[in-house]
C-alpha cells in the first residue's frame, strides 16, 4: 500500500482536522471571563479527569503540578512557560507561540489562578529572539486585558543563551535566577520551592495551550483521543527523510508503522522518537511500538532516516550533541558524554575491538542510573537503542 | 572604556542589581559589541556586589554570551543531523569561500563571525541558520551567500 505524496497529506490533513485543539482559533478572552467564574477545585478536576501529561517531553501528570503548587502556603507563587524548546528535531512550539500566544498566555493565566500565582514568565530559548517583539506585543495585550477583568496577574518574558539543559526545569529555575543553568537536585520540586524559592510551575507551551483547551471544552474531547494511558493527542515535529515534513497534531496511540506510512518516503529504517535523547526504533519493531508513554514517549521529535544514512554519523551527531550541552556538575554525565563519543570513534577506526561496544552499553547504563537529571539519564536512550539495533553499522 | 562602562551602567539601571537580573544584563552587554569582555563582567560584577569570578562562570555557561571579540553580525549554522542531511556541509563551504575565513572566525574587517549552533528548531526546512536573531531556511549555497549582503 504505496501512498503518493498528496494522498498523504489528505489523510494527514483529515486527522488533524478531526483533532485539531492546538491550532484552533477560539476567543481566549472570552474563556477568561469564564474561567474567572469557575471554582478552582472544577478546572482542577477538568484537569485531572483530561489525563494530560506534560507534552515537554518527561510526561508529568499536569493535574498533580498544579495540584502540588496549589496547596502550597505561600503568598507568593509563580507560573512559567518553557519554551526553551532545544530538542533536535523538536520545533512545534516555535510554530504554537508564532500562531496560538493567546492560547499560552491563557493557560498560564488559569494555572495562576488555580494556583493563586499573579506573575508568570516564559522563558524563550535564545534561538527564537526573533519572535520577541511579536510576543511582547501581544503579552502587552493580554496583561492589559488581564487588569480589565480585575485579575491580579502579569506575564513578562526571559531569554535564554543557548544552553540546551536550561529546558530541564531546575536547570531553567536556576537560569531564570541569575545562576549557571546546573539542574538541581529533586526533591524539592519546583511546585514546592521553585523560582526564588516559591512555589512554581513550570508547564510545557504545549501543554498549556492543552490547558485551555480542556478548560474551554469543560473535560471533553481532548480525552476522547488517545489511548487509557496516552489520553489526548500531540504535536508532532516531522522532519529527516519525510515526504512530508513539518508540525502535526496527531491522536497519541498510533504505531510507528501508521506514523511511516503516512510520513515516511517508502524506505524508513529508523525513526528516532524523542530527539537527541529519545530512543531509536528500527523498521522491525515499527508495527509493535506505540507513540505514547506506553511505548516510546515523546516531545514531539520525529526524525526519520532511510537506507541511505549511516546510523553511526547519527549516533555520534547526538553524542556530540549532549557532550556539548552537558551541563558538566556531575561526573557521570560530563565524563561518561565524552567516553561514549571517543569509544564509538575508537571501535570505528579499530583501535578498539568490538566487544568494547558492550563496556560502553555499561557506561550508559550507568549514566541512566548515576546522573543527576533528566540529560545525563536519557543519554542512554539514543546510545543503546541504537547500538542495540545497528550494531554492525557502529563497528564497521 | 567609557562606553562599556556606560552600557553596563545602563544595564544594571533598567533591570536592577537583584541576582535574578543578571542574564538579561549580560543580554544585554553582550548585545553592544556582540561579546562581553573581561572588564565589562568585572564592570558588571562591581555595580551587581557579586564576585568577578560568580559573573564570569554564569557567562560562560551559556554559549551565546561570546566571550571572544566577534564580527558585527553573527553567523551560526545548524550542525545537528537532519540539517546536515539536507546538506549543510555545503552551506558551511560556500559561507567559508565567501567570507574568505573558517569556521570559528570572524572576518578580519570584523563583520562577520561564522559559528555552528546546535539545533535551531527549523528542521523540516533545513538548512537552516542565523545572522544574529534572523532565521534563514531552505538553504542553497547561493541563498546563503546572497542571505551576507544584507549585513555588507
Amino acid at each position: 500500500m504505496v501512498m503518493t505524496r498528496d494522498e498523504k497529506l489528505a489523510k494527514i490533513n483529515a486527522h488533524q482536522e478531526r483533532v485539531n485543539l492546538i491550532f484552533e482559533k477560539i476567543d481566549t478572552l472570552r474563556l477568561m471571563e469564564k474561567v474567572l467564574t469557575l471554582d478552582n477545585n472544577k478546572i482542577l478536576e477538568y484537569i485531572k479527569e483530561s489525563g494530560l501529561k506534560g507534552r515537554g517531553g518527561a510526561g508529568f501528570p499536569t493535574y498533580l503540578k498544579w495540584k502540588l503548587a496549589a496547596d502550597q502556603k505561600s503568598d507568593v507563587k509563580y507560573v512559567i512557560c518553557n519554551a526553551d524548546e532545544g530538542e533536535p528535531g523538536t520545533f512545534k512550539d516555535r510554530k504554537i507561540l508564532e500562531e496560538q500566544a493567546e492560547k499560552v498566555f491563557t493557560g498560564m493565566a488559569i494555572c495562576a489562578k488555580v494556583i493563586g500565582a499573579s506573575l508568570g514568565y516564559i522563558y524563550l530559548r535564545g534561538e527564537y529572539n526573533f519572535l520577541v517583539p511579536l510576543l511582547v506585543t501581544k503579552m502587552n495585550v493580554f496583561n492589559d486585558d488581564m487588569k480589565k477583568f480585575g485579575f491580579n496577574f502579569t506575564i513578562d518574558l526571559r531569554s535564554g543563551s543557548g544552553a540546551y539543559i536550561c529546558g530541564e526545569e531546575t536547570a531553567l529555575i536556576e537560569s531564570m535566577e541569575g545562576y549557571r543553568g546546573e539542574a538541581r537536585n529533586k526533591p524539592p520540586y519546583p511546585a514546592e520551592k521553585g523560582y526564588l524559592g516559591k512555589p512554581t510551575v513550570i508547564n510545557n507551551v504545549e501543554t498549556l495551550v492543552y490547558c485551555t483547551m480542556i478548560v474551554l471544552n469543560e473535560g471533553k474531547k481532548f480525552k476522547n483521543f488517545g489511548t487509557e494511558i496516552s489520553t489526548g493527542s500531540k504535536v508532532f515535529s516531522v522532519s529527516g527523510d519525510a515526504d512530508v515534513e513539518g508540525i502535526y497534531e496527531l491522536e497519541l496511540g498510533m504505531t510507528i508503522q501508521e506514523f511511516v506510512d503516512l510520513f515516511g518516503d517508502g524506505d524508513t529504517k529508523a525513526v528516532q522518537v524523542g530527539g537527541a535523547s529519545g530512543f531509536c526504533v528500527p523498521r522491525k519493531k515499527f508495527k509493535e511500538t506505540i507513540i505514547g508513554f506506553e511505548g516510546v514517549p515523546t516531545g514531539g521529535s520525529m526524525m526519520l532516516f532511510n537506507s541511505s544514512r549511516s546510523m553511526y554519523h547519527i549516533l555520534m551527531n547526538y553524542m556530540e550533541f549532549m557532550q556539548e550541552e552537558s551541563c558538566g556538575q556531575c561526573t557521570p554525565c560530563r565524563v561518561g558524554c565524552q567516553q561514549l563519543v571517543k569509544g564509538i570513534q575508537a571501535i570505528k577506526h579499530k583501535k578498539r575491538p568490538a566487544s568494547y561496544l558492550d563496556e560502553l552499553v555499561k557506561l550508559a547504563k550507568t549514566m541512566r542510573v548515576a546522573s543527576k537529571c533528566g540529560l545525563g539519564q536519557s543519554v542512554a536512550n539514543p546510545f543503546i537503542s541504537i547500538v542495540e539495533n545497528f550494531r554492525e553499522e557502529i563497528i564497521y | 572604556m567609557q562606553s562599556s562602562e556606560n552600557i553596563v551602567r545602563k544595564a544594571v539601571k533598567k533591570y536592577g542589581k537583584g541576582r535574578e537580573n543578571l542574564l538579561p544584563i549580560l543580554q544585554m552587554v553582550r548585545k553592544e559589541n556582540n561579546y562581553l569582555s573581561e572588564d565589562q563582567l568585572r564592570e558588571i560584577a562591581t555595580e551587581m556586589d557579586l564576585s568577578a569570578a560568580d559573573v564570569y562562570g554564569v557567562a560562560t555557561f551559556y554559549s551565546f554570551m561570546d566571550m571572544q571579540p566577534k564580527g558585527k553580525n553573527i553567523i551560526r549554522i545548524c550542525k545537528t543531523i537532519t540539517c546536515f542531511m539536507k546538506g549543510k556541509d555545503s552551506i558551511v563551504t560556500a559561507l567559508e569561500d565567501a567570507l574568505g575565513i573558517k569556521m570559528g572566525e570572524t572576518t578580519p574587517d570584523r563583520k562577520f563571525s561564522l559559528l555552528e549552533a546546535n539545533c535551531i528548531g527549523w528542521c523540516h526546512k533545513g538548512p537552516a541558520m542565523l545572522i544574529n536573531d534572523k532565521v534563514y531556511v531552505e538553504l542553497t549555497p547561493e541563498k546563503a551567500i546572497q542571505a551576507l549582503e544584507e549585513y555588507r
